[in-house]
């Protein structure tokens, strides 16, 4: 199999356009953790990213960071954070759950529109991007957004191409508006709720004014997260423990044990390693127990929580149809939206990884995809059959 | 400005199209009188102006619906409309077209405390929003300045922002889901109560498109609980590069206020005329910076601020010590539009550069209104570098408003120049379609033109906005 690795944009846009031209169809990788997400991908050739690397503007002042796709996440979140700045999404680093090796890059991370447990606070990733370059399925580039926070220039391409796993466009560099990290964390954990209770206390946390930046619930521990200056995180922290006296005790967390329990909820660390298919589902926060009650009733399922419920992540027996069906009743049922996130590739290939659409919206993520990418050479099969 | 010239064919067949829109939604949801119809000749861009074909009102996302896929057949454009505040002639009529009005569409759907949203029709006002939440402790974030005006409608169409989108976003993060009628009347929904998409990103794409890709009857937007509190400073500089350096470290130092608003000498001494808020008259620019929270964390902020700003020599420090002083600072502020009508007529530009660029754009806008001998006027949002100047001109003088309008597109050029954007909250529409070249590349605007082609294959709504004409020639034929 042929493996480009353009250095430059324009390397990468001409080696597009001879793939269209003899209709080949590229596999798109930036680090290569998070190929196991969505189908398998029948290519001729892989295309990679992870040569167009480099922070190409970073202004701390202006919260402004424009990176090419290819420089790994670490290198940039290290750069972020000597000067006390950070990604506002928390982006989750797929390796632990899919069993992945290798390093994640930026391209990769908005392709798959990875965020974490900050999302129901800072938003997700592509509320995080102000500006895109591309290069679409014909090998022209494309540029959208541009360096400034605040632009309605145009249509917005820029969010549309964080989730289109590589199908609409190859991302080469990203723009972000990037925020100060916090001076100060603190974890407030209550032990032993019901999952139903659980979902009370997180709805009642993120409806109080003190900024919750988290909210998940796994193990019977049900975990909030506050942030600020040193003294406000003491005091939204007191608040907010106050506030949820009604659910339970409360305890606090602090420093690395903090870190740490926030760095397996966003990982998803808790199904890492081991065997069975994951699911990741999107729900209204207050639907997620009945939703999961009514899974368990045709399915054996373990289940834990995060964006206040917003987030559910489901393990199953990866045997069948990995319990697709059983799963998306609920989805329609109630709204929201399931994909399988881990399971073998003959799973992946059987099973419709992302919620089907709607045929009006399928046939409009069908005609963006024609137009973007007309021969069907970008990751064919990624997102639907 | 240049509109494309009206279908001779539509303009004739004028009864035809009103009877048939006549029968779907009754004869009192349509206007065709030319009397009615001058009212709905402009939006807030009053310069422009075109009396479309009739004005139609649905009350019912299956009104859009019926009435969408009845000019789709006829093959009329349809101009949406929310509450036409538009400063960039978003809801301008062509003579061929029909305005599609949201304003009989102003319901409460549904609000949702614990999963923190509320779902309206889109006619609803801004300001209403947050009105019908804010009893249960709640607010609605993005806060356009026409807001007590201005629609949810226009707010999607424009991606409207605000004075406090440095912390909150602006429309596009605190959109949710929408109920979106297609050009040919199908009824979709995208996004909703969860947080994510599933597939495309679609409800990023809608919002912003101008009205361009569909027309949102009802939307689902994020709702936050308010802040226990708020509490403005007062900061006056001996020069805009001072001011300029005092906001870049402010948001260095890791405290993000929730707005950080910026006037230079022209406006503080209009504003003073006219509000008499109390600004001193000595500085050469002025920075209101706002923090949020409990009196403790308020507290704690400001300490910080107040110790940045220091730093900087101010020549005015003032800290708001009650709920009086603080209305006495921002009523400058939100009286500043005001004022300057004072001074003349003007137009506002929306321009966004990158931050670091503040001071030598304000000096380049200055050198570029002396050589048209025009007045610029500058009041604007520092932490996000989106410039409002305004250019003060004489509309009943012969050729000062041309006059004004190059030196705006001139001015715009000059933000695209130094890394930043034509528009920042107000849209394109028609003010700027034709600086879009000065931006983008051809195969930039061929990506955005695309994606028109995939929801409007026929190109019948919100014509001769947002592209070009030269550039949209081929598909708009």
């Amino acid at each position: 199999m042929t493996e480009h690795l353009p250095t430059t944009e324009d390397e990468l846009a001409s080696i597009v356009a001879d793939a269209a031209a003899g209709t080949t169809p590229l596999e798109i990788v930036g680090g290569g953790t998070r190929r196991a997400l969505g189908r398998p991908v029948q290519a001729e050739a892989t295309l990679s990213t992870a040569a167009l690397t480099g922070i190409t503007l970073y202004e701390p002042a202006a919260l402004t960071l424009v990176v090419r796709a290819g420089t790994p996440l670490a290198d940039v979140e290290a750069n972020l954070a000597a000067q006390g700045q950070i990604l506002p999404f928390e982006p989750i680093d797929h390796r632990p759950l899919l069993g992945s090796e290798g390093a994640p890059t930026i391209g990769g991370m908005v392709a798959c529109a990875a965020s974490g447990p900050r999302r129901i606070q800072a938003g997700a990733c592509r509320d995080s991007m102000i500006g895109v370059r591309l290069v679409d399925g014909s090998g022209q580039v494309i540029q959208n957004g541009g360096r400034v926070m605040k632009n309605v220039t145009g249509y917005d391409l820029v969010k549309l191409m964080a989730g289109q796993y590589g199908t609409l466009g190859v991302l080469t560099e990203v723009s972000f508006k990037v925020l100060p990290g916090p001076a100060r964390t603190i974890s407030v954990v209550i032990d032993g709720l019901e999952d139903a209770m659980a979902v009370a206390a997180m709805a009642e946390a993120m409806g109080s004014p003190f900024d919750v930046s988290g909210a998940a619930h796994l193990n019977a521990e049900t975990v909030f997260r506050v942030h600020g200056m040193a003294d406000q995180a003491g005091y939204r922290a007191a608040q907010l423990a106050r506030r949820l006296s009604q659910f339970g005790a409360t305890r606090e967390l602090e420093g690395e044990a903090s870190q740490d329990l926030w760095r397996r909820i966003r990982d998803c660390d808790v199904y890492a390693g081991g065997d069975g298919a994951v699911w990741r589902l999107s729900v209204k926060p207050s639907d997620a127990a009945t939703m999961v009650a009514a899974i368990r009733e045709g399915l054996d399922a373990e289940a834990c929580y995060d964006w206040a419920g917003g987030l559910i992540w489901l393990r199953v027996a990866d045997q069948g149809d990995a319990g697709a069906q059983v799963i998306r009743a609920q989805t329609a049922a109630r709204g929201g939206h399931a994909t399988l996130i881990r399971a073998s590739a003959a799973t992946r290939a059987a099973v419709d990884v992302f919620e089907p659409e709607p045929t009006p919206l399928a046939r409009i993520s069908a005609g963006l995809r024609a137009k973007f990418d007309p021969r069907g050479i970008l990751n064919p099969g990624r997102m639907r059959a | 400005m240049e509109l494309p010239d009206p279908s001779q064919e539509i303009l004739a067949q004028k009864a035809e199209v009103v009877a048939r829109l006549g029968e779907i939604l009754g004869p009192d949801r349509v206007i065709s009188v030319d009397e009615e119809l001058r009212a709905y000749e402009c939006d807030a861009l009053t310069a422009y102006r075109c009396r479309p074909l009739a004005v139609i009102l649905p009350a019912t996302t299956e009104e859009v619906a019926a009435a969408l896929k009845a000019c789709a057949e006829m093959g009329v454009p349809v101009v949406p409309r929310g509450a036409g505040t538009s400063l960039a002639g978003g809801s301008l009529p062509t003579a061929d077209s029909v305005v599609l009005g949201v304003s009989r569409m102003n319901d409460v759907l549904e609000v949702d405390y614990p999963n923190r949203f509320i779902r309206v029709q889109t006619g609803m006002t801004n300001l209403a929003v947050t009105g019908a939440v804010q009893g249960e402790g709640f607010f609605y974030a993005p806060d356009p300045s026409s807001q007590l005006a201005c629609a949810i409608a226009g707010n999607i169409a424009m991606n409207s922002g605000g004075a406090h989108c440095l912390k909150y976003g602006v429309t596009t993060n605190n959109l949710m889901g929408v109920t979106l009628v297609t050009t040919e009347g199908e009824i979709v929904e995208i996004g909703g109560a969860h947080l994510d998409a599933a597939g495309y990103d679609l409800l990023g794409l809608i919002c912003g498109s101008e009205g361009q890709l569909g027309i949102v009857t009802e939307a689902t937007l994020r709702i936050l609980a308010s802040p226990e509190g708020a509490r403005p400073v007062l900061m006056g500089f001996d020069s805009s590069e001072t001011a300029g350096a005092c906001v870049a470290d402010i948001i260095k130092s890791g405290v993000i206020p929730v707005a950080i608003e910026f006037m230079d000498r022209k406006c503080i001494h209009a504003t003073e005329d006219h509000a008499k808020a109390g600004y001193p008259l000595d500085v050469e620019a002025l920075l209101i910076v706002e923090v949020e929270g409990s009196p403790q964390e308020i507290e704690e902020q400001l300490a910080e601020i107040k110790d940045v700003a220091k730093r900087h020599n101010p020549m005015t420090l003032r800290e708001s010590r009650s709920e009086a002083e603080s209305k006495a600072i921002w009523l400058g502020r939100k009286s500043a539009f005001g004022a300057m009508g004072q001074l003349g007529d003007y137009i506002c530009l929306d321009g966004t550069v990158p931050v670091s660029t503040l001071p030598e754009v304000l000096r380049r806008s200055e050198e570029l209104a002396d050589s048209y001998g025009l007045q610029v006027a500058n009041v604007f949002h520092a932490g996000d570098g989106n410039l409002h100047p305004l250019i003060i001109h004489n509309a009943n003088k012969p050729g000062d408003l041309e006059k004004a309008e190059a030196l705006g597109a001139d001015l715009l050029r000059l933000c695209v120049d130094v890394g930043g954007c034509l528009t920042g909250e107000h849209g394109v529409g028609v003010e700027k379609r034709d600086l879009m070249t000065h931006q983008y590349k051809p195969a930039d605007l061929e990506a955005q033109m695309c994606v028109k082609d995939v929801f409007d294959p026929s190109w019948i709504l919100n014509p001769a906005k947002v592209f070009p004409l030269a550039e949209s020639q081929d598909r708009r034929a």
